[in-house]
């Protein structure tokens, strides 16, 4: 729904060719310096959950989509739209949390802007963070070659079940915190091992498979997947079996998928599984000449499948 | 959390492959009547790996896809009155009524929640006692002894502002009335794990006997599946027909009587409709005389017009397993799971969705 909107009416009405690539980040020159900018806002229920809140999500998703173009993020904006008697102890935890994340993903928060909505205006706070980096060396989402080895930094599926768990109506207990972090540090550990790398993606919304989708949309490539080789927590595997919901396409907030060049992919692999956001990082399949623009699944009994893009929201089933 | 990977063991899937092609001599036809096997079969990619001989079609097993569009008419209706949250299954709300659906409804200011069991409906009704709670109960016998121990527990503890709209089917009622229309050819039943969990396995003798079928219950993982038809398939072989429990972990032949003895204190069993399928007689669940009160339809007074079905949409072909959703001619262009026309696209169990997303419907748009 929301890419037929951006196709549709947003595409067709701002013409700018940075904009056109979808990219996560624009990336453009201003004078010599080559920046990264970027843009994302935050509506997420719970606003506290395990593993973190709206406030570290807010940081680490612009820090996030500026890494994974290449970019080292320097300054943030921080937007903060708040309904009218949100409790202020809560407001202030967010604040610090904010802060904390920050500083530890060594980005500066230099303007900003409140407003205070009336009841029902928006569901408790709503946040919007914009970010700037310099671009260490541009890695897009189209230049995935055919060959490339697919590696994703850790367990998949973490922060949409962590989210899931704690949302009203659905509780259920799972020990499980969501992998929200800023991973700036590991993509500029990544892009100094290894001058091949040729995509990375954060699988945020829609999970891993829809991040392979559009890279493999973007490069007009196929990929070729394991399924015994993606890590997925036996609790995310369970309350995924129990909700109906396929671990894929469950959201991740701290997790990047990299596409580097076989040669490379050992020693790249090998320093991820030394960072401590990368410890569990696994090689998950390659890039293939074709079918473009699909991804399939080599099943762990042996079985081929179709890995599509998610449309809509996954949604509990009934049994 | 064990028994996922044990239950997918290359090594074993291979041999029961070996044995299920030795035994898939001539063209059998299998029919699976559950929701989470239709889906099951695509995850894995099962159908892949069968045998060309072996043609396996899904049945009427999805609950979402079943309940008739004059159910989703009342739910919205009920949902529009003032003071009035309409808890159902997060499948539910995206299904097309007559001229609306429960998701439009939610955008257009309707206060529509998403929960998993009926039990946490009846927690809001207990948290928002100025509100009137309404609980859309669909599903098979799976889903029914759970809405009835909710409605013991609201009767118990005098929650007077929970009511539901029950439209809970049984499953054995319509694999006869499949049988009894005579329209598609089946050579063995893979019949539902969950359902059989709570029913066992004698509600379906008949099959066997009076039309002489062979019957397996099923579990879910790709070795339960798999070796699911191998038992048919022996079956076929050696020209009997019984009903034979392979999810013998989870099902017994009498069922969970507990869970039995809830429904039949909570709910009578009455005619039913069935999306695609029609009246079924003795198909369905209804509220006992003395729970009327819970009933929200007995004390709204609705008024819901003609239900209208969606123009072109199979989907009473497709649970009938006459035809396939390719067949359909608005499969992928008009009809997508962002944009449904009919229940079987919406419905992460229903066949045209699992048909869609498992080929590529998304990308190839």
């Amino acid at each position: 729904m929301t890419r037929q909107l951006i196709e549709r009416d947003i595409l067709t009405r701002f013409r700018s060719l940075i904009l056109r690539r979808l990219d996560d980040s624009a990336v453009f020159r201003i004078g010599d310096l080559k920046l990264a900018y970027s843009t994302d806002s935050f509506v997420v229920d719970p606003i506290f959950f395990r593993g973190g809140d709206i406030g570290k999500l807010a940081v680490c998703g612009t820090v996030n989509d500026l890494a994974v173009s290449g970019a080292q993020p320097v300054y943030m904006t921080l937007s903060l739209i708040v309904e009218e008697g949100f409790p202020m102890a809560d407001l202030r935890r967010i604040l610090d949390s904010i802060r904390d994340t920050a500083t530890k993903a060594d980005v500066e928060i230099v303007a900003g802007d409140t407003k205070v909505v009336g009841a029902g205006g928006v569901d408790k706070i709503f946040i919007n963070t914009s970010g700037l980096g310099i671009v260490i060396r541009e890695v897009s989402g189209s230049n995935a070659r055919v060959g490339d080895k697919v590696i994703v930094s850790g367990f998949v599926g973490d922060h949409g079940i962590a989210i899931l768990s704690q949302r009203e109506g659905l509780d259920f207990k799972v020990p499980i915190c969501s992998d929200c972090a800023p991973l700036n540090s590991l993509v500029s550990l990544i892009l100094k091992t290894s001058e091949e790398v040729h995509a990375m993606r954060d699988p945020t919304r829609g999970g891993l498979a829809t991040a392979l989708n559009e890279i493999a949309i973007q490069s007009g490539v196929g990929i070729r997947i394991y399924e015994e080789s993606v890590p997925v927590r036996d609790e995310v595997r369970g309350a995924c079996e129990m909700l109906g919901l396929d671990p894929m396409y469950v959201a991740n907030e701290g997790k990047v998928v990299v596409f580097v060049s076989s040669e490379d992919a050992p020693k790249v692999l090998e320093v991820m599984r030394g960072h401590e956001h990368g410890k569990d990082s696994q090689l998950i399949g390659e890039v293939t000449d074709g079918p473009r623009g699909t991804v399939i699944m080599k099943t762990r009994i042996g079985g081929e499948r179709i890995v599509d893009m998610l449309t809509g929201e996954q949604l509990p089933r009934i049994c | 959390m064990k028994f996922v990977e044990e239950f997918q063991n290359p090594r074993l899937v291979r041999s029961l492959l070996e044995q299920i092609r030795s035994l898939a001599k001539r063209n059998v036809t299998l029919m699976e009547i559950c929701g989470t096997h239709t889906m099951a079969f695509f995850r894995h990619g099962i159908r892949g790996m069968l045998p060309k001989t072996v043609n396996v079609i899904s049945g009427p097993g999805c609950p979402v896809c079943v309940t008739p569009t004059n159910v989703l008419d009342a739910a919205i209706e009920v949902g529009r009155r003032k003071g009035v949250i309409l808890a159902t299954f997060g499948d539910m709300v995206k299904v097309p009524g007559s001229r609306s659906s429960l998701e439009i409804e939610k955008a257009l200011g309707s206060d529509i929640r998403v929960v998993y069991s009926a039990l946490d409906a009846l927690r809001f009704a207990e948290k928002e006692d100025g509100k009137m709670v309404v609980f859309l109960s669909v599903g098979f016998e799976t889903t029914s002894p759970g809405t009835a121990c909710t409605v013991l527990d609201a009767v118990q503890r005098e929650i007077g502002n929970f009511k539901l709209i029950v439209a809970h089917k049984l499953i054995p009622p319509a694999m006869r009335a499949l049988l009894e229309a005579g329209e598609v050819k089946v050579d063995g039943f893979i019949c539902p794990g969950h359902v059989s969990t709570i029913i066992g396995s004698e509600p379906y003798e008949f099959i066997p006997k009076e039309y002489g079928i062979p019957c397996v219950i099923a579990g879910f993982e790709p070795l339960d599946i798999l070796q699911s038809i191998l038992y048919l398939l022996r079956q076929i072989d050696e020209g009997v027909s019984k009903v034979e429990i392979q999810y013998k972990r989870s099902v017994r032949p009498e069922g969970n009587p507990v869970a039995k003895r809830v429904m039949s204190e909570v709910f009578d069993v009455c005619d039913s409709d069935w999306r695609g399928l029609g009246r079924i007689s003795e198909s369905g669940l209804e509220l006992k005389e003395r729970f009327r009160e819970y009933d929200a339809l007995s004390i709204f007074d609705l008024d819901l017009g003609e239900a209208v079905e969606p123009a072109g949409c199979s989907c009473g072909e497709v649970l009938r397993g006459i035809k396939s959703p390719t067949e359909c001619s608005l499969f992928g262009r008009a009809c997508t799971p962002s944009k449904p026309v009919g229940p079987c696209m919406v419905s992460s169990e229903g066949t045209c969705a699992a048909f869609y997303r498992y080929s590529g419907g998304a990308t190839k748009r």
